[in-house]
């Protein structure tokens, strides 16, 4: 039904796209799986012909006989919305603040004149009502939407005219998992319901894994392999989707070292946030981000903690990090309090490791400068020589070479700004190492080398890790133990495998669930 | 937009212009500006007098030289005393979101805001009289909040990202992050701002001397050189003509310079917090 | 803009429903508005008490800086009766921000006729000129800033831009003679100062052209500027691609999304401008004679009439803080995320 032919494309004159050919049919998922930079999004943006400016398509791509890229803008736009539908990645920001949300699924019907204002009306509330949003109704603004909510609007604003092919580009990779899995879900369904062809773009073979009947593998503006996906996930036979499907599934080599004794301990931990100012004088109940959490953390073992966004994952993160105060329980580490008032000679002994690999660095000091920042919580720090020394030493350990310490960073790519991050928390030799989400925002095959990095480190310096992650993939992958928090409490700990195997707790069994790497592997 | 080498260009030129016109007459001026020669009044364009004489006889080009004085002098002085005073604030109130101080510090941003700057000038005037000094406070308050606000919110910003927490894992307290990681990071935005405002100051500073509530006499500005133009505008419009085209070039030069820095220095912002 | 509301003739009987039908939450703007209204009391309390201090710390004593150096102490003291300054420093200032409330602005002492009778006639000069100045301003920038924003990188949009740099750059009050220079003295299609009263309304509209032009333009410029920018902007944004994804044409999507989006910075500056429109009035009025609030208080100043001073400046301020709290009623029913608070 779809059916793409040597579609090359460049911008400026950086080709970008080369030879691409895929075909979908009717009632079929088609999954596109590259890493970040692999040309994929462009690929979804060329049918649509929404390519930004200086982007010349060359080829074919015929959407039941015709050629969309012969089509003139004005017959494009007649099929935009009606035989071709597109969602995006970030549901956040896709919908129109100031309009109800009825209005934006009404207007692809007004647009293509499919409806008077009534009946488009009628149909929007269906379509809402048919994605899962019946009972919100639809003068509701996109503000007052969760995330995974308002991607529902975003697809019934897309199927509200039944289009023939619905691209969806990383529709759930700002989403939580379990939304994930009931977005991926809801999508499978339209697809049977409607007979309309899915292209689903994601840099996650997990998720393809279980939607797609056929996927294609792409890199550097190829794809390299395409098939059933059955097929493609079994046999490898591209050594790039080899190194894709081991990349992601990859299980740093490491053994249990925990020793007896705890380094952290945690006792009924609470940390309350005021409530909403309402008024200028009152506020409202105050929320129990943390309620009550204990558990210990031993040297040289890797403690996960897993949960949704909004559990209190990092809350209990800064206030492990002595970041923040607690109004109950009692945080110990090394046998002492924890709290803002930490000594600096205890601080340097915990440190942390963040996931945004941009937004870890101030961009106007160079490496060294940033790598040394911890060095201010010893008391006499060296200076000089001793200091580039030192910070050389730290960089080495993480597999950068010296010279790298006269760079700012922006001269790095994400992984290596990931290693800059350790080094720094190495500095000070430390004992904890909290990793909040310190690998989520990598592709899996820098992931990869990450975690056994990771991995190394824990064995030669004995660090007890605190794992904070969604990834369930990459706690299992890493962890000996594991916690599962649900809002403000931890509802399951256990032995990673134990509880992977065997999860109690109602919460723990939808996150595996909903995981879909864990489905399929 | 890509245009900013032109603009820029011409910004940074007419600015240049007008500073080293005014460090210049520190130490050089064609012809004194104090002294009153009757019979030399309204005379035309000459060797002499490049662009003519006034109705007290002073030369004009002079009397722009040291104008121009007056007007960086004032505008640059408020500039700083609204950084000196606003910068910190900002970066306060930042560091104490959402505290009693950060509330009181906006809520005081609020009510100067809400004075139009003239009536601060005013009132300030009512009581003490005009002067060069009165007139740099007036603007210079009104400059506070401006750069409050900036700094503020641009520190907000700031101390969302990562680098900020690890600094804190690191044991630096709220003065030092502010001073080592927020105040370089705002920098553009306040330079930007400071040219802003320093246009503004020049413009304030015109309509202040216009209205007589400036620099007064016999220092030369080009506000009041305007107000004694305007009774002759019929007879000599030229009179009237200089000291405005002097004054709208040098904020225009301001301007393009401040537009051309933001395009310059913006892409680096957006890169560094992708 | 919002289809619903005038669709639903079928569905709707009733007019009234129409808030509801495109989401307008009544109750919600209406806590909203109670809530700015109390910080726009404080606000003026807060200024109140500025005004007041700033004329109390005056050395010595209004009634000796009012009369100046040469008067007998017997007529000081016949001043300071007058003006009540024999109670302590919070009877005086209560005794003022409460006559304030009730309309009573004590009396002017050149005057001597009370202060709320001169600022009544002022005001119908200076009020008329700085609306007339704001809605064309308005009424020249949306236009002017949305073409350029339509033709981003062509010759309108630099022509434009260059136009409005110039625009910002001249001194309001400079304009204002040029104006006078061209079309009062060559041409001699306006008087080049006065107003003629009310009573002609023709005539006192045509006088207050020039000024509102002279004040108009160099707003005009800067919100001319910053519609061309905030529409910029919001064509960035993700919801403008997935309209186009929907198969809206590119000028249908500025339409439709773009335009509402932009509205809100350019509201935000809006309100501002008020402020300095209001400074620029103040000079304006003298270039033209126009006997509005800004000559009021210049002759309030010379004369020393305290009185006045105090009065004018804090009508000033009222008037701006009265328009902030209507640009944030605007706001909210542009935005619906503001209406939450």
């Amino acid at each position: 039904m779809i059916h793409v032919k040597n579609l090359s494309l460049s911008i400026h004159g950086t080709p970008i796209l080369d030879q691409v050919s895929l075909t979908i049919a009717e009632g079929q998922i088609f999954g596109l799986v590259g890493e970040s930079g692999s040309g994929k999004s462009m690929t979804a943006l060329a049918l649509m012909q929404l390519l930004p400016t200086g982007a010349v398509a060359t080829g074919h791509a015929r959407l039941d006989g015709t050629d969309l890229l012969a089509l003139p803008e004005a017959g494009m736009r007649a099929l935009r919305g009606a035989s071709l539908a597109m969602i995006f990645q970030e549901p956040m920001t896709a919908l129109n603040p100031v309009q109800p949300i009825g209005v934006q699924v009404a207007e692809t019907l007004l647009i293509h004149g499919a409806a008077d204002r009534g009946k488009a009306r009628k149909i929007a509330r269906d379509c809402l009502h048919r994605v899962g949003l019946g009972h919100i109704g639809t003068e509701v603004y996109p503000h007052a939407l969760s995330g995974g909510q308002r991607q529902r609007v975003c697809i019934a604003a897309a199927i509200a005219l039944r289009p023939r092919l619905l691209i969806a580009d990383e529709p759930t990779t700002a989403l939580d998992v379990t939304t994930q899995a009931q977005i991926l879900d809801l999508l499978k369904a339209l697809v049977t319901e409607q007979n309309m062809a899915l292209l689903l773009i994601t840099h996650d073979l997990a998720v393809v894994t279980d939607t797609a009947s056929r996927i294609a593998v792409m890199h550097q503006g190829r794809i390299v392999e395409q098939g059933k996906t059955t097929d493609i996930l079994r046999r490898h036979r591209h050594p790039y989707t080899r190194t894709l499907c081991k990349a992601s599934a990859h299980r740093p080599e490491r053994q249990n070292h925990a020793a007896p004794e705890p380094l952290l301990q945690l006792s009924k931990v609470v940390r309350l946030y005021p409530g909403r100012r309402q008024g200028f004088f009152r506020r409202g109940t105050p929320l129990r981000a943390v309620d009550g959490v204990s558990f210990d953390l031993h040297y040289g073992e890797s403690l996960g903690l897993v949960g949704e966004s909004g559990c209190g994952k990092s809350t209990l993160a800064r206030a492990i990090l002595g970041l923040e105060p607690i109004q109950g329980g009692r945080i110990t580490a090394f046998g002492k309090p924890v709290s803002p008032q930490l000594p600096n000679a205890l601080r340097a002994r915990i440190q942390v490791v963040f996931q945004d690999p941009y937004g870890s660095f101030n961009p106007r000091w160079r490496v060294e400068h940033l790598v040394a920042e911890p060095l201010h919580l010893m008391a006499n720090p060296p200076v000089g020589r001793a200091r580039r020394d030192h910070v050389a030493e730290a960089l080495k350990a993480v597999h950068l070479t010296p010279k790298d310490m006269d760079k700012y960073p922006h001269e790095f790519s994400g992984g290596q700004r990931q290693r800059i991050a350790i080094a720094r928390a190495l500095m000070t030799h430390p004992d904890i190492i909290v990793l909040d989400e310190a690998v989520s925002a990598l592709d899996v095959s820098v992931r990869a080398r990450i975690l056994d990095l990771l991995a190394t480190l824990q064995t030669r310096m004995k660090l007890g890790y605190l794992f904070i992650s969604h990834d369930l993939t990459v706690v299992r992958a890493i962890t000996d133990r594991v916690l599962v928090m649900q809002a403000g409490r931890i509802v399951e700990h256990g032995a990673t495998r134990a509880v992977f195997s065997s999860p109690r707790h109602a919460c723990t069994r939808t996150l595996l669930q909903a995981a879909p790497g864990l489905r399929a592997m | 937009m890509r245009r900013f080498p032109l603009a820029l260009w011409i910004g940074v030129a007419l600015s240049a212009l007008f500073l080293i016109t005014a460090l210049l007459s520190l130490v050089w001026v064609p012809h004194d500006v104090t002294r009153l020669v009757i019979a030399g009044r309204l005379q035309p364009a000459s060797t002499t007098f490049p662009l003519g004489t006034d109705q007290f006889g002073r030369d004009i080009l002079s009397m722009l030289m040291v104008g121009a004085r007056t007007s960086i002098a004032v505008a640059l002085v408020a500039v700083g005393i609204g950084m000196l005073i606003g910068v910190p604030l900002g970066l306060a109130a930042a560091a104490l979101r959402g505290s009693l101080p950060d509330e009181i510090i906006m809520r005081g941003n609020d009510l100067i805001f809400a004075f139009p700057s003239l009536v601060i000038a005013i009132l300030i005037t009512a009581v003490f009289g005009p002067s060069a000094v009165n007139a740099i406070l007036a603007i210079g308050i009104f400059n506070i909040p401006v750069f409050a606000r900036v700094a503020r919110g641009g520190a907000l910003g700031v101390w969302t990202l990562d680098y900020i927490l690890a600094a804190r894992t690191a044991g630096k307290g709220r003065v030092r992050i502010s001073a080592e990681h927020i105040l370089p990071n705002i920098a553009n935005l306040l330079i930007v701002q400071a040219t802003i405002q320093f246009s503004l100051g020049i413009l304030a500073e015109a309509a202040l001397s216009y209205v007589g509530l400036g620099a007064r006499p016999p220092t030369p500005s080009w506000g009041r050189m305007l107000a004694e133009a305007q009774t002759m505008i019929y007879t000599h419009p030229m009179l009237a003509l200089l000291p405005g085209g002097a004054i709208m070039l040098m904020v225009l030069g301001l301007n393009l310079m401040g537009d051309g820095l933001r395009d310059l220095l913006d892409p680096r912002i957006r890169r560094a917090r992708q | 803009m919002p289809p619903f509301g005038r669709s639903s003739r079928k569905d709707t009987p009733f007019p009234a429903f129409r808030t509801r039908e495109t989401g307008f939450n009544l109750g919600a703007m209406l806590r909203y508005a109670l809530h700015r209204l109390f910080s726009l009391t404080l606000s003026l309390m807060g200024a109140s008490v500025v005004i007041f201090l700033v004329i109390e710390v005056i050395p010595g004593d209004s009634a000796t800086f009012m009369l100046g150096l040469n008067a007998t102490p017997e007529t000081v003291a016949a001043l300071r009766e007058d003006l009540g300054l024999g109670g302590s420093l919070w009877e005086r200032y209560w005794a003022w921000a409460s006559g304030m409330v009730r309309g009573d602005f004590g009396t002017s002492y050149t005057y001597r006729v009370p202060v709320s009778d001169l600022v009544l006639d002022r005001l119908w000069v200076s009020l008329p000129l700085a609306l007339y100045a704001l809605s064309l301003s308005a009424l020249i920038a949306f236009p002017v800033g949305l073409v350029a924003a339509a033709g981003r990188g062509t010759a309108a949009d630099y022509g434009i831009m260059g136009a409005t740099q110039l625009g910002i750059a001249v001194p309001n009050f400079w304009f204002a003679m040029l104006l006078v220079l061209i079309f009062a003295v060559n041409l001699q299609w306006f008087s080049a100062g006065g107003f003629p009263g009310w009573e002609h309304p023709g005539a006192a509209m045509k006088a207050l052209t020039l000024p509102a032009i002279a004040l108009a333009l160099p707003q005009a410029s800067i919100l001319a500027r910053v519609m061309r920018s905030a529409v910029l902007e919001t064509l960035d944004q993700d919801y403008i691609r997935t309209a186009r994804a929907r198969g809206l044409s590119h000028r249908q999507a500025v339409l439709r999304h773009a335009l509402r989006n932009a509205l809100i910075p350019v509201l935000t500056i809006i309100g501002l401008q008020f402020s300095f429109l209001l400074a620029g009035a103040i000079i304006i009025e003298n270039v033209f004679f126009l006997p509005g609030l800004g000559r009021l208080i210049f002759q309030g100043i010379t004369q020393r009439d305290l009185v006045v001073v105090e009065s004018v400046t804090m009508l000033l301020v009222f008037a701006v803080i009265l328009v902030t709290f209507l640009v944030d009623l605007a706001y909210a029913a542009v935005d619906p995320r503001i209406r939450q608070t």
